[in-house]
């Protein structure tokens, strides 16, 4: 297996994707020469011309719009939006159009379209490109939501995504690009709504996904020695969600601590907490914990910005707390 | 206030599309006059947007439109369905939001769809459409296909930032669409000369560096005129075009709305007077293109037809309840 980063996945996934079928075609600012301004897409305008590799103006509604109209008769978009901040400008395209379309159209449609975006604190972005937004979106009927926290994953599920004929919200975070893993070689997908257990334990159940997974297995390291077995499980898909794989992880350790970067207000771990209420409350040995963003924009300062979002200390602190209830 | 900037030779309509064409406009016509009365008499849910008085718009121009081609219709825009070949009985039936409907009594009014027969669905976020035909158009171009859309939006979606988007996407693409304005000159409640400065809407076509015609849309040759000529120049891989056409909204903004708080009676009865239907029927009367007996025909054809689609919305079934979490995914 060849190590590669998260940002080479997502390229390599684009690349044997638009190779694969010819209806594939990205659509976005900055993608052409420019590669993409976190350079997700460098040397595919060469390998693929501008008619499928697209540069847009900064036209967020018609990035979107344009998407939708192509899926409908039978292209494979995957268009690019620059940051998850900026989805607020074609949030009425995403929500009110790609939704809903095919339930409003009765089904005479298949809307196979992807909307590739990256949120998430840690580099200094200030409070305009360093959200993470997914709440929004999975709050909407007709919307899937991946949010992948390794090169393999990202590989794998941006692949589905492609091929899949439902309208998904495939959301990277800034802070990944540069991480790097193990990534076959050969061709492999990974399917949508499968959690990924990244450290089996048996004390706690870590809920979480995208850079948070980060933090969360830098805590289950540190409780190792304290002897504390974590187990941390990666969603990678909000919606669909693995159910199953959540539930028999609760009903096993009893106790849970969900972690995410949004705010925690009103945020996805807020619906995993109810979940667990609804279907596995008699596991519970102690009341669920959340590690999650402040309530506060997101700050420049960087030692501001880092108090803001969950890290591997404050995780750590959750899962004793957790135990000790 | 109804100009024709463009003057060039007429396009005269090809005679044999004469008697068609009449027969759309009426069917439009009447559709609207029949679904203003079922809706009145609270046989059919939700709201009602009518289009009555500016059917000439998306008659002439589905006449210049061939299978293969698309057209999106505004939120008010039975009229464009039907001219395009929407059957009344299954638009019927969804107004009724039954499971003979188009969208099976999902969509309703202003969803409907029938995207086999190149109909899209409106949206009813005023604006939102062009953004969306673009992406049609696209894949058109992206396909080599010969055919076209025609986007429709009213003078109020002019103001939106997603219209602005869209026509300067397709500009720089060049791609094969049709941009209507159906300018009625009301955006809800709102007098044109209160929701933009600009007198002439399509002036701002040369801001986007593509054509811009302005018409009067309730004389049906006058519309086939420009479209014509835009239509043909999309096909052949020219670009888009803005199309100006300019109309009267007849009726309030919902039926039930009296439309008499924003506008004088006067102005009303006076665009009454430029009645399309009325214009069209006289003009083929003086080209002698149909006689009495011809009209009489289409009439009760049209007549028949609709009293049908009323039955058959009535009496369709409802969807079941277990439709009720269908074709939310794939």
């Amino acid at each position: 297996m060849a190590i590669i980063t998260y940002r080479d996945a997502i390229r390599d996934a684009l690349k044997e994707e638009m190779a694969r079928d010819e209806q594939v075609y990205l659509l976005g600012e900055d993608i052409a020469q420019f590669g993409g301004s976190y350079k997700t897409c460098v040397g595919l305008f060469e390998q693929f011309g501008k008619e499928r590799v697209r540069n847009t103006p900064l036209s967020e509604m018609a990035v979107v719009g344009c998407a939708l109209g192509s899926a409908m008769l039978g292209k494979r978009p995957v268009a690019e939006i620059m940051y998850v901040d900026f989805t607020a400008c074609c949030m009425s395209q995403i929500v009110n159009e790609v939704a809903k379309t095919r339930y409003m159209y009765a089904g005479q449609v298949e809307i196979p379209m992807v909307i590739r975006t990256q949120g998430g604190a840690g580099r200094a972005s200030a409070a305009q490109h360093a959200q993470s937004l997914e709440a929004w979106f999975t709050h909407v009927p007709g919307l899937y939501v991946v949010m992948p926290s390794t090169p393999y994953d990202v590989k794998g599920l941006l692949k589905t995504a492609i091929r899949d004929n439902n309208p998904i919200l495939f959301i990277e975070h800034k802070l990944l690009y540069n991480s790097k893993g193990e990534v076959p070689e050969q061709e492999y997908t990974i399917p949508l709504g499968k959690a990924d257990i990244k450290r089996p334990g048996k004390d706690v159940t870590i809920l979480t996904w995208s850079r948070c997974v980060e933090f969360s297995l830098g805590a289950a390291k540190e409780l190792e020695k304290e002897g504390i077995d974590v187990e941390v499980v990666d969603l990678r898909s909000l919606k669909p969600l693995d159910e199953e794989t959540i539930l028999s992880s609760v009903e096993k350790t009893g106790h849970v601590v969900v972690v995410h970067e949004a705010v925690k207000n009103s945020g996805f771990g807020a619906e995993l907490v109810a979940l667990i209420n609804e279907k596995a409350f008699d596991s519970l040995d102690a009341p669920i914990q959340r590690v999650a963003g402040e309530e506060v924009p997101m700050p420049f300062n960087p030692r501001l910005e880092a108090m803001a979002i969950p890290d591997s200390k404050k995780v750590a602190n959750a899962v004793k707390k957790v135990l000790s209830l | 206030m109804f100009l024709t900037y463009y003057k060039e030779t007429r396009v005269s309509i090809p005679k044999a599309q004469l008697p068609e064409l009449y027969r759309r406009l009426y069917l439009c016509r009447q559709f609207e006059n029949v679904t203003i009365k079922l809706f009145t008499n609270n046989e059919l849910p939700g709201f009602l947007h009518s289009q009555l008085g500016q059917e000439a718009i998306p008659v002439a121009i589905s006449g210049c439109l061939g299978d293969g081609d698309f057209m999106q219709p505004t939120h008010r825009g039975h009229a464009d369905m039907l001219s395009k070949g929407m059957d009344p009985r299954k638009m019927m039936a969804e107004l009724y939001a039954k499971k003979t409907g188009y969208n099976q009594g999902k969509g309703g009014s202003m969803h409907m769809a029938s995207v086999k027969e190149g109909i899209l669905g409106a949206t009813g976020i005023v604006g939102s459409g062009p953004v969306i035909s673009i992406g049609v158009a696209l894949a058109l171009q992206m396909d080599k296909k010969p055919n076209v859309i025609v986007s429709f939006f009213g003078d109020g979606a002019t103001n939106e930032g997603s219209v602005h988007e869209a026509i300067n996407m397709a500009a720089l693409w060049n791609l094969p669409i049709v941009f209507v304005i159906q300018n009625n000159q009301f955006a809800e409640s709102t007098p044109r000369k209160d929701h933009q400065k600009v007198d002439d809407i399509s002036i701002r076509a040369e801001g986007y560096g593509i054509d811009g015609y302005t018409c009067d849309g309730n004389d049906l040759f006058a519309v086939y005129e420009v479209a014509s000529k835009a239509i043909k120049k999309a096909r052949k891989g020219g670009g888009p075009s803005l199309i100006n056409a300019v109309t009267y909204r007849i009726l309030g903004h919902y039926v039930g709305d009296p439309g008499n708080l924003y506008r004088d009676k006067e102005e009303v009865e006076n665009a009454k007077k430029r009645d399309p239907l009325q214009m069209f029927k006289n003009k083929l009367k003086e080209m002698k293109a149909l006689d009495d007996a011809a009209f009489k025909r289409i009439e009760s054809e049209v007549d028949a037809l609709l009293d049908e689609a009323v039955t058959f919305g009535r009496e369709s079934p409802e969807p079941q309840d277990e439709e009720l979490m269908a074709y939310i995914y794939s």
